[in-house]
């Protein structure tokens, strides 16, 4: 950045305006570890008793089968958008596919959707295919959704790398797919890490799906767990136990973000050429 | 090995771009396919190396029909004008890629990259990406790659349009070089005149797809077969002037006076419309006739001074010499005109 004005001004309004959000999430950590005399919001006893859900059942039910589902649920995801996004992204950006004007302009549109109005149609589909209250069901429609979005930004990726590298290749004796796997995945792979993460979240995060597509399965992911926790009218509701649990579920993104956040920028500096 | 082009023609959608083009490079030969841009050149190289399927005729590799043989079958080694260097690998994974993929032993890709870096004077390069690389030295990875399986035959695609002028001038000379010691097959494409020369045993000139002409650097400057040829080759370029033939064995321009024709030219009929070609050295070294007129340009180039004299008519004609400076702008000069190597062209532009 230039130096030509000071940044300071800048730097203090941004601070003011992002206070509340940062003293929020301090008091979020602070209450989890805490106890308050009732009326104060200074702590003045150090607990784990809000994090005692992590190895007692009993409190709020068993969290660590949630977990592993949304794990399951997550990587399950990323593996399939990944797969599917970086083959077919490909093909869309370099082969002479019959209806690829076709096909592109359906995933612009399938971008641009808002995929809950797709959600009557999915759930006829899926009741037809005998995976509603399935938790493949909700993967596979999680997955799909977020198809789109990843072949349309892998086409991006691929659209950048020149065309003369496959064709050296191909005149290096290696054969289309050699050519792919060799030469050209390894130069979109910041493409493949970023939309792995986004997935990922993706997945982590998602809510709405398993409550309408599974509502009464014998699985829970994390955000139907926190749901269930933070219901007032339940029985063994308590503050700061769902602040516990909430930040126990945010954890994972969080440490995401922080590690991959130059990453995941580049996404919209690579996924940008049509 | 040898190759040869029957008929060859490709069209892209509805275009055709080369319409029947004939053409045999003889084994070990560097040939240059010259032409300005657009021409076709690098279509009728990538139908070479089977990027492009053909729309009609034959490709031959000695006898060997690869008309339709998939570019991984066809051992045709290519660099490209970018030299697509694979930005992931190192200079020697790059160069060991095509072997790998044959699936050669590692003790043999190794002895190969290194043997093949050697040639190229690459071997303190090999552990570093393309991107550490000066363009020249890419330029050395992409040829070394495209060598290392032996190829029959080696194609160019502009291999020296993205250097600047000194490492032009090495590189020149290094391909040159390594395609002697190779004794590769080699085809090299440029729309530039001097490194086609320089570098080529023959030269075939394209224009609109079309080969005019295929012969030796030396012979195709000296005996263009046709206007646009000698316009092409030349620096500074010829200067055309329009006009008929006298009748008595001299050329007279359009609205003006008279020059000499080469005495093979003394027959042709009065009023005989040509173009009469004079190249800058022909004009102000030796020759019978003296011509005259007044100094209207100078360019000193070093080694040597450019003029532009006119002449009485308002004709304009260039000469190169040694660099001198006992003649300066707007001195009358009387220069000696070598008529017996001028070229004359007739109204359709070709040789006579
Ligand atoms: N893939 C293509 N689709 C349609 N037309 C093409 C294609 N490739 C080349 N052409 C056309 O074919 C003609 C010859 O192109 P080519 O690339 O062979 O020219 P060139 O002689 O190599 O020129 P340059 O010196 O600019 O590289 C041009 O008119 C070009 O527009
Ligand atoms: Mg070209």
């Amino acid at each position: 950045m230039t130096r030509n004005f000071s940044a300071w001004p800048i730097y203090a309004l941004l601070g003011i305006l992002s206070a509340p959000l940062a003293v929020m999430y301090l008091f979020l950590v602070i209450d989890t570890f805490t106890n308050a005399p009732p009326g104060s919001l200074i702590p003045n006893e150090f607990t784990f008793h809000h994090w005692r859900f992590l190895w007692d059942a009993s409190v709020t039910g068993d969290v660590w089968g949630p977990t592993a589902t949304t794990f399951l649920f997550a990587t399950t995801m990323v593996v399939i958008v990944l797969a599917v996004s970086s083959t077919a992204g490909y093909a869309i950006s370099r082969l002479n596919l019959p209806f690829r004007r076709f096909f592109l302009s359906g995933i612009m549109v399938m971008h641009a959707f808002p995929s809950v109005t797709l959600i009557i149609g999915v759930f006829l589909v899926l009741q037809f295919a005998g995976l509603y209250n399935t938790l493949i069901g909700v993967i596979l429609v999680k997955a799909s959704l977020m198809l789109p979005f990843g072949v349309w930004i892998m086409k991006g990726f691929y659209d950048q790398v020149p065309w003369e590298i496959e064709m050296a290749g191909v005149q290096d004796g290696a054969s289309r797919f050699t050519v792919w796997r060799r030469l050209i995945l390894p130069q979109v792979t910041p493409g493949l890490l970023s939309l792995g993460i986004f997935a990922f979240i993706d997945g982590w995060s998602e809510f709405m799906l398993p409550r309408i597509l599974a509502p009464s399965a014998n699985f829970q992911v994390l955000s139907t767990y926190l749901n269930v926790v933070s219901d007032p009218n339940s029985t063994t509701y308590n503050f700061n136990l769902f602040k516990s649990v909430g930040l126990f579920y945010t954890l994972p993104i969080l440490v995401l973000f922080a590690v991959f956040q130059n990453r995941l920028m580049n996404i919209f500096g690579g996924g940008t050429k049509g | 090995m040898q190759v040869t082009l029957k008929d060859f023609t490709k069209t892209f959608d509805d275009m055709t771009v080369i319409d029947k083009m004939n053409l045999t490079v003889e084994d070990g030969e560097m040939l240059a396919l010259l032409g300005p841009s657009g021409c076709g050149k690098s279509t009728t190289l990538f139908a070479i190396c089977g990027i492009h399927r053909i729309n009609g005729g034959q490709i031959l590799f000695g006898t060997r029909d690869v008309s339709n043989v998939p570019s991984q079958k066809r051992n045709v080694g290519v660099v490209f004008q970018n030299y697509a260097l694979y930005p992931h690998l190192t200079v020697s994974e790059n160069i060991a890629f095509p072997l790998s993929v044959r699936g050669d032993d590692k003790a043999k890709i190794e002895r190969e990259v290194r043997a093949i870096a050697e040639l190229t004077h690459i071997e303190e390069l090999l552990a570093r990406r393309p991107a550490q690389l000066s363009g020249g030295q890419q330029q050395r990875v992409a040829l070394a790659r495209a060598l290392v399986r032996k190829p029959d035959v080696l194609l160019l695609d502009e291999p020296l349009a993205n250097l600047d002028a000194k490492l032009r001038l090495e590189m020149r000379s290094e391909i040159r070089r390594i395609q002697l010691e190779t004794g590769i097959t080699a085809i090299l494409v440029t729309h530039d005149q001097v490194e086609a020369m320089s570098m080529c045993d023959r030269i075939a000139i394209m224009n609109k797809g079309e080969i005019l002409q295929i012969a030796t650097p030396t012979d195709m400057y000296r005996a263009p077969v046709n206007k646009f040829v000698a316009g092409f080759l030349g620096n500074p370029p010829i200067v055309m002037l329009e006009g008929k033939a006298s009748g008595d064995g001299r050329f007279i321009v359009n609205g003006g006076a008279g020059l000499p024709l080469p005495s093979r030219l003394a027959n042709i009929p009065g009023d005989t419309p040509l173009s009469l070609g004079v190249r800058p050295e022909h004009f102000g070294a030796a020759g019978a006739s003296q011509v005259s007129g007044t100094i209207t340009f100078v360019e000193p180039q070093g080694r040597e001074t450019l003029f532009d004299v006119t002449l009485a008519d308002g004709v304009v004609l260039r000469s190169i010499q040694p660099a001198r400076e006992d003649v300066a702008l707007g001195h009358k000069v009387a220069w000696p005109l070598d008529a017996e190597k001028l070229l004359a062209f007739d109204a359709t532009g070709q040789a006579v």
